[in-house]
């Protein structure tokens, strides 16, 4: 028995034929085989990108976000976390009691630090057996890592001062009577390039998908075949997955290029699953190739789409976290930044490539990207022009 | 069948910046024929065609192409429309056989080698079929685009001025192609505007400024016009044709080789002015002709000039 057809929920864009998508990704696939100077570009770009932005940008970070883990509550360290608390470096997102939560907001990005104040310091303190405050930095940001932890050695000298009068006065000496120990996680030597190499993968991607793509289709109106095009029965779906497959494969191979650089000239360990780096950065280049493709629909010349390429390339530097530590942006960048699929990857990439995450750990940046890639693809097919008006 | 209106149009309108550059456009193209487009360069041939085809969408106008409706089934009708774009928009950087290939796999035909094969034996492609389509001449990226367009056999060709920049030969090897496909029954709309190609047409329809001014089988077009002609010999024939521009009644005077044609609709004026310039210039013969298709379009188009503002 045949089935009665449900017409509200059969969308006729979505009725494509496998025959004719090949169609047009064997064309593509050929021309850009044919097209050696901007294959050769592709290529050539990431070692080179690699090698020039291989070392830190150096930056002044405030207000990275810090969790505080507070195993005792008497007058010192709550006159501690208040002196934190109003300190311009650090913003004090929590407090936590266990220190397995303050360790999942550490490994997860919330927080760039936890500061520890184990239990019996005040004890431990004024019978001057110089107890320890623990500083955990995410170093994987390093230039992140450095600012504040000077900041927190100012904060708990001023912090302490007015405590040690009276009765406690032989406490105000130098060194001070307790110990500020760092723990550099995931990037132990803080060496910048550990931040940046992954990081610049992202940027390479962003770049090359989306320029590659966003010429795509005005390459094709530009040269006048876009008519010929039109005239057949081709549909839009058809033509944009035909169009951008071809350079899922240009995205994988400077994957490739990027993981050897990086072990090879950075000796930077690749620490995570590779489950969920191969998930986490096939997502985000099909999220550039949609950007691209969307930009293709909007620009009239080639060079137009270039422009618009460069347009959407600046924020994806300055408001993802690639040259400013995410955490200590205003808000307003923080809301752009997280509308942008680099933001997501970036995260994905620091976690999975230094903090050895598995696949569990990225499912909060992964939802996020894929989102943002079905707005891009869906607004782009809407926006294909299906005549030459 | 015969009778049959594979184009059926009316009311085409479009505009561009608010320019009407096809206005209230009318086609009927029974099927089989070999229906001529002519008219001016800017006249709105191209914009008809892309409406006929639905490359363009019309502002006003309905109609049916192959039966169907021309609004809302474009995507039907493109299957079963071969069309030849003025400009040629195949890839240049792929070879004629990658071409024909692509063009077979989006319309998803069967037995796709054979009619590469086929189309390439066809028109006389096969040994250049490697060849990149960008390094072609006119003539042979012409072939090209005809067995492109040709290849999923469709039932309508609607050719924008295919023959374009083409040498004579390669314009009657083409031409006699086009005869081929209409004796199987493919209905052709040809834009041209060479007149020993709009006689091969069985009908014309005649564009300027976005307007129709004339459609009729090719045969009925002199009597239509009434257009009467003079043929004017001798020597000196620059002074006799000077005279005979500023005489009344005299519409048109065309060059044709070592003779002029001097046309008008009022055969007593044209009379008149002929005695004159027989009386001026004795050894210069003036005798009336039967008003060919050259005279009657260069008469046309001289109304009417390129229609780019
Ligand atoms: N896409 C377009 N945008 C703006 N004007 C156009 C467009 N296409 C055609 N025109 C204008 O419309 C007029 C008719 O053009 P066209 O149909 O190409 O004429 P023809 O094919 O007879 O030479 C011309 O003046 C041309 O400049
Ligand atoms: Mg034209």
């Amino acid at each position: 028995m045949k089935l009665p057809a449900i017409p509200a929920l059969h969308l006729p864009e979505l009725d494509i034929s496998w025959a004719r998508v090949m169609a047009v990704f064997l064309k593509e696939l050929v021309q850009m085989r044919r097209d050696r100077p901007t294959f050769a570009i592709m290529i050539a770009m990431p070692i080179m990108q690699l090698v020039l932005f291989g070392y830190a940008i150096n930056t002044d970070p405030r207000h990275l976000p810090a969790v505080v883990e507070m195993r005792e509550d008497g007058p010192m360290t709550r006159a501690f976390l208040a002196s934190l608390r109003a300190s311009s470096f650090v913003d004090i997102v929590a407090v936590a009691r266990r220190e397995e939560e303050a360790e999942a907001m550490l490994r997860s990005g919330r927080v760039s630090y936890i500061v520890a104040i184990p239990e019996g310091f005040e004890r431990r303190l004024v019978r001057g057996e110089r107890p320890q405050i623990l500083i955990a930095a995410d170093a994987s940001d390093p230039v992140a890592a450095g600012g504040a932890i000077g900041a927190i050695e100012a904060v708990a000298r001023t912090a302490f001062a007015p405590e040690f009068e009276g009765a406690l006065a032989h406490l105000a000496r130098e060194p001070p009577p307790y110990e500020i120990v760092v723990q550099r996680r995931y990037n132990p030597a803080g060496i910048s390039a550990f931040n940046i190499v992954p990081a610049l993968l992202g940027i390479i991607l962003t770049m090359t998908m989306t320029m590659i793509t966003s010429i795509a289709l005005t390459r094709e109106a530009e040269r006048g075949t876009m008519e010929n095009l039109l005239a057949t029965p081709v549909r839009p779906l058809e033509v944009m997955i035909g169009k951008t497959t071809p350079y899922v494969f240009v995205g994988a191979v400077q994957v490739v290029i990027v993981l050897l650089v990086s072990s090879l000239l950075f000796q930077i360990p690749f620490t995570g699953s590779m489950l969920a780096f191969v998930i986490g950065v096939g997502l985000f280049i099909f999220a550039n190739l949609m950007l691209g493709y969307l930009i293709s629909t909007a620009a009239r010349t080639q060079m137009q789409a270039m422009q618009m390429t460069f347009f959407v390339f600046m924020p994806a530097i300055l408001l993802s976290g690639f040259m400013f530590p995410f955490r200590a942006m205003p808000d307003w960048a923080q809301a752009i930044g997280e509308a942008l699929p680099i933001t997501h990857f970036l995260r994905i990439v620091r976690e999975v490539v230094l903090k050895a995450a598995g696949l569990p750990d990225i499912v909060g940046d992964l939802g996020p990207l894929a989102l943002i890639t079905l707005v891009l693809a869906a607004a782009a097919l809407l926006r294909f022009r299906r005549t030459l008006d | 069948m015969s009778d049959e209106l594979v184009i059926d149009v009316a009311g085409l309108t479009k505009s561009f910046g608010g320019r009407k550059v096809v206005d209230n456009f009318d086609l009927k193209v029974p099927r089989g024929a070999i229906y001529g487009f002519l008219g001016p360069n800017g006249s709105g041939k191209t914009t008809t065609i892309r409406m006929v085809c639905g490359l363009l969408k019309p502002e006003s106008g309905s109609g049916r192409v192959l039966g169907l409706d021309v609004l809302s089934d474009s995507r039907r009708i493109k299957e079963r429309v071969g069309y030849m774009t003025q400009k040629f928009s195949l890839y240049e950087d792929l070879s004629i056989r990658e071409n024909l290939e692509f063009i077979a796999r989006l319309y998803g035909l069967d037995r796709r080698g054979e009619r590469v094969d086929q189309a390439l034996a066809d028109l006389g492609l096969a040994e250049r079929q490697h060849q990149v389509a960008g390094k072609l001449s006119g003539g042979w990226k012409q072939r090209l685009a005809l067995a492109a367009c040709m290849i999923h056999e469709p039932d309508l060709l609607l050719l924008d001025e295919p023959t374009a920049g083409v040498d004579p030969k390669a314009r009657r090897d083409f031409w006699d192609q086009i005869r081929r496909y209409s004796a199987q029954g493919v209905t052709t709309l040809v834009s041209t505007h060479y007149m020993d190609e709009a006689v091969q047409c069985d009908s014309i329809a005649y564009i300027a400024y976005g307007k129709k001014l004339l459609d009729a089988p090719t045969a009925d077009i002199p009597g239509k016009i009434g257009l009467r002609a003079w043929r004017v010999a001798g020597r000196p024939l620059q002074q006799a044709q000077a005279l005979l521009e500023r005489s009344p009644g005299v519409e048109l005077v065309a060059r044709f080789g070592a003779e002029i044609h001097v046309c008008g609709h009022d055969g007593a004026l044209i009379a008149a002015a002929a005695a004159r310039a027989s009386a001026a210039y004795p050894h210069v013969k003036i005798e009336e002709i039967e008003a060919g298709f050259e005279e009657i379009f260069i008469y046309l188009m001289a109304g009417s000039a390129d229609n780019f503002q």
